[in-house]
């Protein structure tokens, strides 16, 4: 066949046929905005779908990868070629109903698979090359381990006969993602990559969820197999090891029971695992009819809408004092689908010392690990919520009105003296919980928020007001900067019908930004709201509070942030008083596709309260003048 | 931070006491004992490549202090039996078997302290020997039901076997005429009675 250049090829028929109409199926989510760069994108993507192979060829490895994404409902997954993984590259053509995400760096590309999980409750996908491109993935596996989210990272190896002969591009990412995964493979045979997948997806979502890792070798993806892909049973006959346990046992739940009825100052914890378990429903059912407030974690922010009446608020390092002091006084915390981090109980020997605790948590390993606990109850946190809910005596509020009264007292009073910060904003002064708040209200609280790390996070999780299950989404076990721009990206597609809102803070941004680029190429709508205060804010937090003011690194130089949007072709606001802010806001709303607004905060605000690390939770800093000598 | 500041850190405590003012909140007890003891934990796992690569490296990564790991067949071709001994409190064993359960390939974990089990490990001492004593070494052997297995010039091998603190007991005896060279097995352990760790998995 001769191409003519400027004249468009003549198709081959049958291959044709085969692959009609892909792109109906694959844009659905991505607005069309009828602009030349967008019919420009378009053409490219089609052009490259239908550059395929002739499909009278033999089914690869490759081609089962492909297969089994489909088998397991993956709609997008995020990836970068080199050099072992072209064989997969070479059949995704085939393949148009998987949409594959160019990204920047694999970093990224982990991130968005993340993101992409976080708010579908689904596993993401990505995919790396061998080297390089698996080291890459790494920050991002380490991520998902630490919070729990189903995820399957892929990469390419080097030919199996290479293997342990440094080769090009070749590292033991096997042994490097072994500590950092919930399970992981090498795959050197065609043959094994059906029964690997389906364990894989089922291991990743299964029970406590967290990421595999797949190592395929290049020879791998090339050989040729006719290996079908296991049923459900035989891939959990396969797996005689992985029995997670779902329902709590019934004397525990009893127990529960028990201690519930009496307890004068119950409070409920809730965590991730609500929001994994999808109990959201579940838990409010419980609260309702005990009349027990809920607080919540990081990573359990939206288990519970915040204008609920029984939602008392976010706990912890950073969390409401009242929220704290209730801990530090209750007699009974029932813990469920969390696991007491140390940013969750500060000190544990000063923990919550009038309180007997019930932990639910499907991992048995969390129970007692860093607490110890009167009611272990291993289970999912719906089945558990479900089962227990009709153990319990319904509570009407008036019979706590004493209780409640006292926490509802404490509330008024720590909002008072923290919300919105000093109040500065006032005055002028354009402060991180003002921009928060607003964001919060202009888009009705109903956006997926994705946080970086640092300050912005925390300001993220006190003020915006979240209302809806998985619609925050944020880096807490690991907390990892860079992680909002390319969580988000993965968010925006996995809900393409609500918002996306990335809060970045100008560190993070700057570890990751080369995903603006992807935005743009994919035309991904996310609207990154960059807190820019020209420091290292939580950097210089603490060296302002417990380094004496000893400020080494925390003042960071950022490039002019709207003409580096303007390079990306991203549209770019401006905010620097507080009147400036709802304009930008909506002004970023009104754009279909990817926009960013620049506010220019205060440089010096702390985020308050703070419990310093090592100590308890009765010792929040509210306020910080230097010290006084 | 000077001192001073620190106590203005203390000096801002907030903490809400629904007890008496005076008297400072109780304070909540860690979780485990603390009271050390030496465990022996086993563990049925699935004959699989890295699976020895993935408990080692839960191991040093929770920062358990094990004292030995062992790995052989079972009667099973695809499964294998691993014997761990460690020293914790009961709360950090537990971690360590709840830990280990994580793993996909564990089928199965037990903590053998505590009950009547029969425990046998096996050393090779290779012992420096002349002519004039190696009758004695031989006695020393015997007296520990041991057996030598190689004779050469200038050495011989003892084989002894039994628990930890017998094969500790030769080893020491036998330290005087010089050891060249020692190889113990770590210690393989079963329990006493007809129940069986593997025909518990066949449920």
């Amino acid at each position: 066949m001769t191409i003519t250049k400027g004249e468009p090829a003549q198709q081959p028929t049958a291959a044709r046929q085969v692959k009609a109409a892909p792109t109906d199926l694959r844009r659905g989510h991505v607005p069309n905005d009828g602009t030349a760069g967008a019919a420009a994108i378009e053409q490219a993507r089609s052009a490259m779908l239908r550059d395929t192979k002739p499909t009278k060829r033999s089914r690869i490895g490759a081609d089962v990868v492909c297969e089994a994404l489909l088998r397991q409902g993956v709609d997008v997954f995020f990836g970068y070629p080199g050099g072992v993984v072209l064989p997969l590259y070479d059949v995704l053509g085939d393949y148009p109903e998987l949409r594959h995400v160019l990204v920047r760096h694999e970093q990224g590309g982990a991130h968005a698979a993340d993101g992409y999980a976080r708010v579908t409750g689904r596993v993401g996908v990505c995919l790396g090359t061998s080297g390089p491109g698996a080291t890459n993935l790494v920050t991002g596996i380490g991520t998902a381990l630490l919070d729990s989210i189903p995820m399957v990272a892929i990469t390419g190896n080097v030919p199996g006969a290479l293997i342990g002969k440094d080769a090009f591009q070749e590292i033991d990412i096997n042994g490097i993602t072994l500590p950092m995964t919930k399970h992981n493979y090498l795959v050197r045979n065609a043959d094994d990559l059906p029964r690997v997948f389906a364990e894989a997806f089922h291991i990743a979502r299964t029970g406590r969820p967290g990421p595999v890792h797949i190592d395929i070798t290049k020879d791998a993806l090339q050989q040729e197999t006719a290996v079908q892909h296991p049923s459900p049973a035989e891939v959990i006959a396969g797996l005689p090891g992985f029995r997670p346990n779902f329902d709590g046992h019934p004397r525990q739940l009893k127990i529960a029971a028990a201690e519930i009825a009496r307890a004068k100052r119950p409070m409920i914890l809730a965590g991730h695992g609500v929001l994994h378990a999808e109990a959201w429903d579940d838990l409010r059912a419980f609260a309702e009819k005990t009349s027990i407030p809920v607080a919540w974690t990081l990573l359990g922010i939206g288990a519970m809408a915040e204008d609920h009446p029984l939602a008392y608020g976010f706990m912890g390092m950073h969390g409401w004092k009242h929220v704290n002091r209730a801990i530090q006084s209750a007699d009974l915390l029932i813990a469920i689908g969390m696991r007491f981090d140390d940013r969750v109980t500060g000190n544990v020997r000063t923990y919550a010392p009038y309180a007997r605790i019930v932990h639910v948590d499907i991992d048995p390993a969390e129970i007692g690990k860093n607490v110890a606990v009167e009611v272990p109850i291993v289970g999912d946190a719906g089945r558990v919520l479900r089962a227990l809910t009709p153990m319990v005596d319904a509570t009407p509020l008036g019979d706590r009105s004493e209780y409640l009264e006292q926490l509802a007292e404490w509330r008024a009073e720590s909002e008072a003296s923290s919300w919105h910060g000093s109040g500065a904003w006032r005055e002028g002064v354009l402060t991180a919980d003002f921009v928060v708040e607003r964001i919060g209200e202009l888009t009705n609280h109903a956006a997926t928020y994705v946080a970086d790390v640092g300050q912005n996070q925390m300001w993220l999780a006190r003020y915006l007001g979240f209302r809806r299950p998985n619609s925050h989404v944020s880096s807490g076990g690991l907390g990892t900067m860079g992680f909002a721009l390319p969580a988000a990206m993965g968010a925006a597609l996995g809900q393409p019908d609500r918002e996306t809102w990335a809060v970045i803070g100008d560190g993070g941004f700057q570890m990751t930004f080369q995903e603006l680029m992807t935005l743009v190429q994919d035309r991904i709508p996310v609207k990154i709201a960059l807190f820019d205060n020209k420091k290292l804010g939580m950097i210089r937090q603490w060296q302002e509070i417990f380094y004496a003011g000893n400020y080494h690194s925390a003042h960071l130089l950022g490039p002019d942030f709207a003409k580096l949007a303007d390079a990306f072709g991203i549209p770019a606001f401006r905010a620097c008083t507080p009147d400036e802010v709802d304009p930008a806001i909506e002004a970023a709303q009104a754009v279909d596709g990817p926009a960013l607004i620049w506010f220019e905060i205060a440089e010096t605000q702390n985020v308050f309260p703070m419990m310093p690390a090592g100590k308890g939770l009765s010792d929040l800093i509210e306020k910080w003048d230097g010290p006084e000598e | 931070m000077s001192d001073s500041a620190k106590d203005e850190v203390s000096a801002r405590a907030n903490g809400a006491t629904p007890g008496p003012a005076h008297s400072a909140p109780p304070t909540r007890a860690l979780p485990g004992s603390g009271e050390v003891h030496r465990h022996i934990l086993v563990a049925i796992v699935l004959n699989r490549p890295g699976v020895l690569n993935r408990v080692a490296s839960l191991m040093r990564a929770r920062n358990f202090n094990i004292e030995s790991l062992s790995v052989s067949h079972t009667d099973q071709p695809d499964i294998s039996r691993m014997t761990i001994t460690l020293l914790g409190d009961d709360v950090a064993v537990e971690q360590v078997s709840k830990q280990l359960y994580r793993l996909i390939d564990v089928l199965k974990v037990q903590d053998f302290s505590g009950e009547p089990t029969v425990e046998h490990e096996l050393a090779l001492i290779k012992v420096r020997a002349t002519d004039s004593n190696r009758a004695e070494i031989v006695k020393v052997a015997e007296l520990y039901r041991a057996r030598l297995v190689d004779i050469a010039d200038g050495s011989v091998i003892v084989e002894a076997s039994g628990s930890e603190a017998e094969v500790d007991a030769i080893v020491a005896l036998l330290r005087s005429y010089g050891i060249k060279e020692l190889v113990r097995t770590g210690t393989a352990v079963m329990a006493r009675g007809s129940a069986s760790i593997e025909e518990a998995l066949k449920r």
